[in-house]
């Protein structure tokens, strides 16, 4: 199959157009020295075959459905079949970022429905088209405000995903930003808050919403402390919570940043995801990525198009306000029609049933021999238990009891072997949570030697 | 802004839809039994309004965004001839099997033996992607073409800050470049020193000589480049620019002309990324989801994003032979990992491993073709632009006139010069016949520029009825000129005020009070 329209006769024909002998003649323009015949691949495949052989594959990985309580920043909530369908239309699909206006109507406004949301869900006024997921958006994130504090100095909560701190690190050795990170109160799991001598010079303060570990963070004194000393609060929030916690806007934070997954669309093996940012009217300019403004057309009609484009690289080329281009836009439209079925009252049951089904299993748990809470603030729908073993050990008891109980967290920090993070969302059912804690209780039986000695 | 309210509405927003009480999804309740939200959330501060998303059922929101998705021009719905963008067909078969459950639901932190079917399709692609480059191996993190610059560049700075070229500060890139290549520099650190092309549209040894200097980083290079000419002394550009301790950049985003024709590996470039949302047809969902891989030639190799997906040795489980199942007869036997130990790695540049979901797509779509469709499709790429090339040049000049590659740019200059209608014009009138515009104004080196880029899977029939209209609105602005300064005519909407869009900047919906929207500080 090469989806290509185009007879020999047509070829010919062209070609005699063009006034060439040859298709040769057409690459003549490459030295013969770099000249190869053909690609060492295997012969197309007709589509039967290709479903197969691709099929095989995906039938090899291991799905766990309800069973499974792996979080860690990419969440297994349901997928109404609503944005399947809506997002596969190639209307949406197949078309390319909306330059031409009047042809592009249908992504222009979905994208602003996309930046209306996130504003409401974060409670900050202004927020862009999207970025490719919430690492790089709170690298973007850091970056604005070193413009526009003019300072270097990022400080990185050690509750923020492992990964999204190694984002940052990457990110900031471009332009040489010296990134320096903030402890967790030993106790409660949240961000210690940084006196003024730890914030002197420092351009932002990046925290994370529920924190790494599913502790909810008390976002106040960490705006205070921050803007005291100049500074901007960066909170990469989960938006799940967006129904029942403050959103970062009220908390104070000058900028918000996160994931849209929890919302349209599945895990994927990570991607693709969509991040997006949002922050106060006074940093405006300074915002990387698309932004879609209202406006008005010929006619006097309202309508949508590509504005504030003197931050982008097409136009400001070197001195633009990021590199970006392309962005995740279909995944943002699978959030905002996810987050348009549910509702404000959607948002907050399905908060709601996460918190209370997340309690459920965490109090069962932390009373079994030798587990307990890893931290004692309060947290949302995930949360980190010490084990009297190996986190990874353990979870491949429970995965031989039918249960993938969490997320080992010794595969970031050896210091957190027997830390185990878990994940509960509406799609684990109560009977799901029951037989994980007896699956835990089981391999965790008073008398059996969990080392298996 | 008192006169809002006379504004008519193409499509209300959702917000504007919004009726209390309407619900679209429904939400188990928690059925556990635990104490309630609020005691559970003692000690948060809680949040002091709901947030004012919309309120709709189902069949509203259905025919909502049916509605808004007939306003967009798509590629199954016409030529889409966007210069430099690659708008192929995107084959139905790729997404079908990228909404595949078994590669959907899997978690990105599920244990190795549980993910053996997505991590070998990673390095299956992998694998081709540095068949078709010609590289050593290349990382399938990055989630789009500027993404995968930013990978590429850090990379670049990493390999002389190891080898003693940490004082090199400059890249150089041709005044032909993509706004992202300048920007990616910067982004990483680095001054831009752009170079001046050639009368022939190229890059001139001489000019490239004087500017490559001990303070070289590297020189960024689109091959072919934004004109659609292939950089005919590309070897020598590459022997001057390791000659002065740079590495050299390939911007793959014109990939799409030389499949099995030349590989930027053989033209000694260091690191190349694709768009496999332009060469390898993965649809671009109106600006993403992409995935911008990157390839690296063996002394960039311990520079790559961690981690990487590799194949386990037999001693470690791995390619013992058990049986000789499947096409390629070792796949059933081969363990994969995902490789972390990588010291000399720039780390990474995004959660988890890629936009997995596009890398599924491209790979079915590379199953599909084949190396002799590959072949094909850039050999139909490049006969469609000479065909369209050949049929519009005596009426749209093209500056830098000869063979192309898959793209050409020809120039509205005269047609202004003579009529006063610009490219920005002829393009808007395109869309009155129901397909998309080429790209305009760009590159910056050709004046009133109109890139097209018909790609391979135009046929002759669409490739001649965009010649025609193009012949037709040179003819219109002649003789009606007001028809084609005033188009569109037949689209949803006309030519926006993009003025009053960026002058007073209304970026989201704000419920209709009196006071207005807050306002935005001046630029």
């Amino acid at each position: 199959m090469s989806y290509v329209t185009h007879t020999d006769a047509d070829r010919a024909a062209m070609l005699s157009a063009i006034g060439a002998d040859s298709i040769e003649d057409l690459f003549a323009a490459i030295p013969p020295e770099l000249r190869t015949v053909g690609l060492d691949l295997p012969p197309g495949l007709p589509e039967s075959e290709t479903v197969s052989r691709v099929s095989a594959l995906a039938e090899r990985n291991r799905i766990w459905g309800s069973r499974s309580f792996l979080g860690a920043g990419s969440y297994n909530h349901y997928v109404p079949a609503a944005v399947r369908a809506l997002v596969g239309r190639s209307e949406f699909a197949t078309s390319y970022t909306p330059y031409q206006a009047e042809v592009s109507q249908g992504t222009l406004q979905h994208i602003f429905e996309f930046q209306t949301t996130i504003s409401e869900l974060t409670g900050l006024p202004v927020a862009n088209a999207s970025m490719y997921d919430a690492a790089s958006a709170l690298a973007e994130g850091a970056f604005l405000a070193a413009r526009h504090t003019s300072r270097e100095r990022i400080l990185v909560s050690a509750g923020i995903h492992p990964e999204g701190r190694e984002v940052v690190r990457t990110y900031a050795s471009g332009p040489g930003l010296p990134v320096s990170e903030l402890p967790l109160e030993p106790s409660s799991g949240r961000t210690e808050v940084p006196d003024a001598e730890h914030l002197q010079d420092t351009a932002a303060v990046l925290v994370q919403q529920p924190n790494f570990f599913g502790v909810i963070e008390d976002l106040g004194p960490l705006a205070d402390a921050a803007h005291a000393a100049g500074a901007l609060l960066v909170v990469s929030q989960n938006l799940v919570t967006a129904g029942l916690l403050a959103p970062p806007g009220q908390a104070g934070a000058d900028v918000a940043v996160g994931d849209v997954q929890p919302f349209g669309t599945p895990s994927n093996f990570g991607g693709p995801s969509a991040g997006f940012v949002a922050c106060e009217a006074a940093y405006l300019h300074e915002l990387p990525g698309r932004l879609v403004g209202e406006t008005v057309d010929a006619d006097g009609r309202r309508c949508f198009t590509l504005t504030m484009q003197a931050r982008e690289q097409h136009i400001r080329r070197a001195k633009a306000t990021s590199n970006i281009c392309s962005n995740q836009a279909l995944v943002a439209l699978a959030a905002t029609i996810h987050l348009s079925l549910l509702g404000p009252r959607g948002l907050y049951e399905l908060g709601s049933t996460c918190i209370q089904r997340a309690h459920y299993l965490q109090q069962r748990l932390v009373v079994l021999p030798g587990v307990s809470p890893a931290y004692d603030a309060p947290f949302f729908n995930e949360f980190a238990i010490r084990l009297p073993m190996d986190a990874g050990a353990f979870a491949k008891e429970l995965r031989a009891r039918g249960v993938d109980p969490g997320v080992p967290l010794g595969r970031f920090d050896s210091t957190w072997s027997d830390v185990l993070l878990v994940a509960v969302t509406e799609m684990n059912a109560p009977a799901d949570l029951d037989a994980y804690v007896g699956a835990a209780a089981d391999f965790l039986a008073p008398g059996r030697d969990p080392h298996g000695r | 802004m008192g006169d809002e309210g006379q504004v008519s509405r193409l499509e209300p927003l959702s917000f504007e839809r919004s009726r209390t009480g309407h619900r679209g999804a429904g939400v188990p309740s928690a059925a556990v039994e635990t104490a309630a939200t609020t005691e559970l959330l003692a000690g948060a501060t809680r949040r002091s309004r709901p947030p004012a998303l919309p309120e709709l059922s189902e069949p509203e929101i259905v025919r909502y965004y049916t509605r808004l998705s007939r306003l967009n021009h798509s590629i199954d719905l016409g030529i889409y001839p966007l210069g430099s963008c690659t708008m192929k067909y995107n084959p139905k078969v790729n997404d079908e099997l990228a909404a595949m459950r078994g590669f959907t639901a899997l978690h990105p932190y599920q244990a190795e033996e549980d993910a053996q079917g997505t991590l070998e399709l990673m390095w299956d692609l992998e694998q081709a992607l540095v068949t078709v480059t010609g590289m050593c191996r290349a990382t399938l993190q990055p989630a789009a073409g500027a993404h995968g610059e930013f990978v590429g560049i850090l990379m670049i700075r990493a390999f002389h800050r190891d080898h003693g070229g940490s004082s090199r500060d400059t890249v150089i890139v041709p005044d032909s470049a993509h706004g992202t290549n300048l920007a990616t520099a910067t982004m990483a650190g680095y001054r831009v020193m752009e170079l001046e092309s050639s009368e022939r549209g190229l890059i001139d040894l001489e000019t490239l000589r004087s500017a490559l200097s001990e303070k070289t980083a590297a020189i960024m290079l689109t091959n072919p480049n934004t004109l659609g000419l292939f950089e005919e002394d590309v070897l020598e550009i590459t022997r001057l620019a390791h000659d002065a301790g740079a590495l050299v950049y390939y911007d793959g985003a014109n990939l799409n002309a030389i499949m099995g024709k030349a590989r930027p590996g053989d033209m000694g470039m260091d690191v190349v990324h694709m768009n496999l949302h332009k060469t390898f047809s993965t649809p671009h969902g109106g600006g993403g989801p992409g995935a911008g891989p990157v390839a690296v030639c063996p002394r960039l190799e311990p520079y790559l994003p961690s981690p990487l997906v590799s194949l386990r040795s037999a001693e470690e489980g791995g390619a013992e032979s058990r049986n000789g199942g499947g096409a390629r007869g070792d796949s059933d036997d081969r363990r994969f990992f995902l490789d972390y130990d990588r010291p000399a790695s720039i780390g990474r540049v995004r959660g988890f491993y890629g936009n997995v979901g596009v890398l599924v797509r491209a790979y079915a779509y590379i199953l599909s073709m084949g190396g002799d469709g590959l072949t094909q499709a850039s050999e139909d790429a490049v006969t469609n632009a000479n065909y369209l090339r050949t049929r519009i040049g005596d009426t749209y000049p093209i500056p830098y006139d000869r063979i192309c590659m898959h793209e050409f740019v020809a120039s509205a200059a005269r047609l202004k010069k003579d009529t006063g209608i610009n490219a920005g014009d002829v393009a808007k009138r395109i869309l009155d016949f129901g397909i998309h515009a080429p790209t305009v104004y760009f590159p910056l080196i050709v004046p009133e520029a109109l890139m097209i880029e018909p790609t391979e899977t135009e046929s002759l029939e669409s490739l001649d009825g965009l010649a025609q209209i193009l012949l037709d609105i040179d003819r219109e602005a002649r003789e009606t000129p007001d028809v084609v300064s005033s188009a569109p005519h037949t689209t949803p909407v006309r030519r926006p005020d993009e003025t009053r869009a960026a002058r007073h900047p209304v970026l989201r919906w704000h419920p209709e009070v009196t006071d207005g929207p807050p306002a935005v500080p001046a630029e």
